[in-house]
């Protein structure tokens, strides 16, 4: 058996990994890779959850499980149009900078 | 010590110094995906210790496959090489956001430590956790709507991601 405490508590330490990337890097291929770290540590926590509540009256319980084959799916597309976004980004700044994007900023 | 206890320390090293070495790399963005992977394989390996065995497989197949080649293609096919570190007007805001995260942490292992929910034994899995079968049976039951949902979103993604690529659209 795992020390559910640590399980748990490694995902909260690459969920802040990912936070410290997302907010150094300034290259958007490494943001969203990133991204990618945050949402890998929050599928840990939802499998080590399913873990502990594994079983509903003597029936397995796997919603856990089920809720992270969705943010599998919502990862992948948010790298598909997040890596679109890039190839489009580059194309008209010649640069993956996000400094340089800087339309919207106030 | 259990074997158990022992690999998941083993892989829980290894997931957290590749993802320190893909945030650190600020030279080399073919090395940072690269560190990506070690953190993705190491992170399957501690699904199968919580037996979500499909999960895992899901896992190695979809995000150290399919997604990390997405990003290693992407990067060699623009030649992007080096990232520095921000300097001039930008730093305060992001050291801030540095400590703020830094914060974050701190606080969550802390009432972590303290939630007695997790520090309680664990019961056995029922037969069947986390396998093929149960999970299959429970997304096309229960989470039918979620699948088809899912489905939906690849798609619009798809067709998101071919607009904005494309270098004109007819």
């Amino acid at each position: 058996m795992l020390p559910m405490d640590h399980v748990v508590g490694l995902s909260a330490i690459l969920f802040a990994l990912g936070v410290l990337g997302v907010a150094t890097r300034r290259n958007l291929i490494a943001m969203l890779m990133s991204i990618e770290l945050m949402l890998n540590a929050v599928n840990l926590a939802l499998v080590a959850f399913n873990r502990i509540w594994s079983q509903v009256d003597g029936a397995a319980a796997l919603d856990g499980q089920v809720f992270v084959l969705m943010v599998i799916s919502v990862a992948a597309a948010e790298v598909a149009v997040g890596l679109g976004i890039l190839l489009s980004m580059f194309r008209n700044r010649d640069s993956v900078d996000i400094e340089e994007v800087s339309l919207l900023r106030w | 010590m259990t074997v158990e206890a022992t690999l998941f320390y083993g892989f829980a090293i290894l997931a957290v110094v590749s993802a320190l070495g893909m945030l650190l790399n600020f030279r080399n963005t073919v090395a940072s995906a690269m560190s990506l992977v070690v953190t993705m394989v190491s992170l399957a390996g501690i699904y199968v210790l919580l037996e979500a065995y499909l999960v895992a497989a899901i896992q190695v197949m979809v995000y150290g496959g399919a997604i990390v080649v997405l990003f290693l293609f992407v990067v060699m096919l623009l030649n992007l090489s080096t990232d520095e570190f921000p300097r001039g007007r930008r730093r305060l805001a992001k050291l801030a956001l540095v400590v703020a995260g830094v914060a974050l942490l701190a606080q969550a292992l802390v009432a972590l430590g303290r939630s007695p929910l997790l520090s309680a034994p664990v019961a056995a899995v029922p037969e069947g956790f986390g396998g093929y079968r149960a999970l299959g049976i429970a997304l096309y039951t229960d989470f039918v709507l979620l699948v088809e949902m899912a489905s939906l979103l690849l798609l619009a993604a798809i067709v998101g991601a071919l607009i904005l690529a494309k270098r004109k659209i007819d």
